[in-house]
């Protein structure tokens, strides 16, 4: 027992302690700044793209397609595009992923999130998402088991994982939705009591991503259901997610 | 005629040179082989105009050689089931039938795999899967799945039980199959970010076994430095994820303090994997023709003291818990695989070197540079939970020394270019098989070409493809509450086995 109290006081406290300011690296590939002016349409970039996330004149970005792979950044001479390490990009519509030149993440955050204020009064403070991976490749389930170790401590703000759609106030779908899946994951959000709320994480759950060209996969789902959240990313970083959802439940 | 042609970790052949026997023969030959200790890698169909070519390749791990051969078979053609006398067949020619509707008779299991796109039979769905079912007034049925309790993968497991006990356990994969195989071929620009995502948490070991088979095809050698990299890249993939799987076996016997500490220990290490690649699972480091990402001298300091760091964490938390008899009265006996039924289920990687057996192919089939490190092969005979987690333990230790000489050897080739740039087509009409240790097992990519230079036929087989009916067996006998613990021990990958 003492060694495991030794063990406890050496580690100390592991928590990262204002998430809400937390940085990422300069590494880290996220936000993308985009500068119109520079562009000489040379469309290299978009040749290069694995998921047709970038479109020319006017110059974009989809973060929503976008797998955050670098290669535009790299192949682009002109330095049009960049990506930062500004990881908070979570959105409640789909349309604002689109990123355009001269858009800051400033820019893109004070139209990012529309709080719906029934939400708010209902989960603000206690969210239990029960998670359905379809097709995903395990990354992003990793990342979604991280937001709850000690270092991310997702748990402080009262948002959890749970076992049973029973339980659950939403859903966080990661993966394309592959056919042999789209029935289970009906039956998941069937067993959701109201209100409920729809979460996709991570590239391959908002668009397909990298696997959107598969001809296993199965969207329907989303076509019959309307989505509260999209938090982009491949894999979704943990602060992002934490973010985005407290961003969602108007905490911060 | 000789059956086979042999050759070795990725190097490449000709199409024309791989002999085509007639299955009959094959088949004997084939069973004597692997009676002398030779292994089936893969086994895989391809569509020929009207006809199908079925590939098998052996792995001799004494000599590091690899053997090809191939067989013709026309559209609902039978041959004899290999399965009866080499078990460890099973999967292999159930994919091929599943894929191609070529019967091999008498085959004793003959489910689907995962019910692929393209399939030959459609009739067959996967709400129906034909389960194994125990008769008797003591037992009862539990069904687990898709969607399981946590945030894992999904996949049904079918278990008989008395009591407590489990008899029998049938796992039902399949609901994470996205045909990836075709996407290879579909989006061959794009390869190399499709074989990052194969698997999520084998991100390096895949496109390292994606960019070993390119650059064999494209006779290309990358700067040693860029090969150092890369290496030291998967020894640091293995760590962080056997930390976590420590972290996660520590949970599921409600050590809390394991699975606190292991956590952020592995924060540490994934974190540190995006301050050299911008991504915490290494994404965007490995390319055909080299790395994109330096690790120069003060990043090497840095990766020097992290690992002095974590090696002290982890070592100081093994010591405790393993002082620790609830903990080890869990993990002891738990979830046995003796290394008979090892053998005979074909299991590698990991789980076959905590049964006994001393399959690595870092050493069997080396690189360049594992050629000089000398490794041992770390093996433990029990099988149980407790072999699993301890394995890993030790191979968290070893992982850190080779990325430690690994480090000190990179300082001389300061200069090296990481990064060639790909100009040519990759060789037409060519075979190869690239092999990587990762810290599952073996992944083995098989890549053919057709008479333009492009992709004609992906193949991947992921560990967990050999691993998952071993799991299967383990839990025999155990109770079922304990089936989380042996599952997380073994830690295999459904999106692996579905493709």
């Amino acid at each position: 027992m003492f060694d495991t109290l030794k063990s406890r006081i050496y580690q100390g406290n592991q928590a990262i302690p204002d998430i809400k300011k937390a940085e990422i690296h300069q590494k880290f590939r996220g936000f993308p700044v985009l500068k119109q002016e520079l562009c000489q349409n040379c469309a290299e970039c978009e040749k290069i793209c694995p998921t047709g996330a970038i479109k020319l004149n006017p110059l974009s970005i989809d973060m929503g397609k976008c797998i955050f792979c670098g290669d535009c950044e790299n192949i682009c001479t002109d330095g049009a595009i960049k990506l930062s390490n500004f990881h908070k990009f979570s959105s409640t519509n789909r349309n604002n992923l689109i990123i355009t030149s001269g858009m800051s993440i400033d820019d893109f955050n004070v139209k990012a999130i529309e709080t719906n204020d029934k939400i708010k009064k209902i989960l603000g403070r206690s969210l239990k998402l029960r998670q359905v991976s379809a097709g995903g490749c395990n990354g992003c389930e990793m990342e979604l088991n991280a937001c709850s170790n000690v270092n991310f401590d997702m748990g402080r703000f009262g948002i959890d994982f749970v076992a049973s759609p029973r339980h659950a106030d939403g859903i966080v779908i990661t993966g394309p939705i592959t056919e042999n899946m789209a029935y289970a994951l009906e039956d998941v959000y069937k067993a959701i009591p109201d209100p409920k709320i729809i979460i996709l994480a991570g590239a391959c759950a908002i668009s397909g991503g990298i696997f959107q060209e598969s001809n296993t996969i199965n969207r329907s789902f989303l076509e019959k259901n309307n989505v509260d959240l999209y938090i982009p990313g491949c894999p979704i970083h943990p602060l992002t997610f934490i973010n985005g959802v407290l961003s969602f439940l108007s905490q911060n | 005629m000789n059956c086979w042609i042999i050759t070795k970790n990725n190097k490449p052949l000709n199409l024309k040179d791989v002999p085509v026997i007639p299955i009959s023969e094959l088949r004997e030959n084939l069973i004597k082989k692997i009676k002398n200790h030779l292994r089936v890698i893969a086994f895989f169909g391809k569509k020929e105009l009207e006809q199908i070519k079925l590939y098998i390749i052996l792995a001799d791990d004494i000599n590091s050689d690899i053997l090809i051969s191939s067989s013709i078979f026309n559209k609902n053609d039978k041959y004899p089931a290999i399965t009866p006398q080499i078990p460890s067949l099973h999967k292999f020619e159930r994919e091929f039938y599943e894929e191609f509707g070529i019967e091999p008779i008498g085959h004793p299991w003959l489910k689907p795999i995962r019910y692929s796109k393209d399939r030959f039979d459609k009739s067959q769905k996967i709400e129906n899967y034909p389960f194994f079912v125990m008769d008797g007034t003591e037992i009862h049925e539990v069904a687990v799945g898709p969607v399981h309790a946590g945030i894992i993968e999904p996949g049904h497991f079918r278990f008989m039980c008395n009591g407590e006990k489990i008899y029998d356990l049938e796992i039902q994969l399949g609901y994470q199959h996205r045909n990836i195989e075709q996407l290879f071929l579909k989006n061959q620009k794009f390869s190399l970010h499709l074989a990052e995502s194969i698997v999520g948490d084998t991100v390096i070991g895949h496109s390292l076994a994606y960019s070993n088979a390119i650059e064999a095809l494209l006779n290309l050698e990358i700067s040693k430095k860029a090969a150092l990299i890369r290496i030291i890249a998967l020894e640091f993939e293995r760590i962080a994820v056997h930390i976590g799987d420590l972290s996660a076996i520590f949970n599921d016997i409600a050590y809390i303090m394991g699975n606190a500490v292991f956590g952020a220990t592995r924060t540490l290490v994934i974190n540190t994997l995006l301050e050299i690649t911008g991504s915490r699972f290494g994404r965007g480091l490995i390319k055909a023709g080299g790395v994109s990402f330096d690790i120069d001298s003060e990043m090497a300091k840095k990766l020097e003291n992290m690992l002095a760091k974590i090696t002290k964490d982890v070592e100081r938390m093994t010591e405790t818990m393993f002082s620790s008899a609830s903990v080890l009265s869990r993990l002891e006996k738990t979830g046995t695989l003796n290394k008979e039924k090892a053998f005979e289920l074909g299991i590698v990687g990991m789980a076959a070197r905590a049964s006994g057996i001393g399959l690595d192919a870092r050493i069997d089939h080396p690189c360049e540079v594992y050629k000089n490190l000398n490794l041992t092969k770390i093996i433990k005979e029990s099988g149980d939970v407790y072999a699993r987690t301890s394995i890993r333990c030790k191979e968290i230790f070893q992982s850190a020394e080779i990325i430690r000489i690994l480090l000190s050897e990179i300082a001389g080739y300061e200069d090296e270019q990481l990064l060639f740039k790909i100009n040519s087509s990759l060789n037409p009409n060519n075979i190869v098989v690239s092999i990587v240790e990762g810290w599952r097992g073996e992944i083995v990519h098989t890549v053919i070409t057709d008479n333009k230079g492009e992709l004609s036929r992906y193949k991947i087989k992921d560990p967990s493809f050999n691993n998952w009916f071993g799991l299967a067996v383990a839990v025999r006998n155990n109770g079922i509450s304990d089936f989380p613990l042996c599952n997380k021990s073994f830690n295999l990958s459904y999106c692996g086995n579905d493709l």
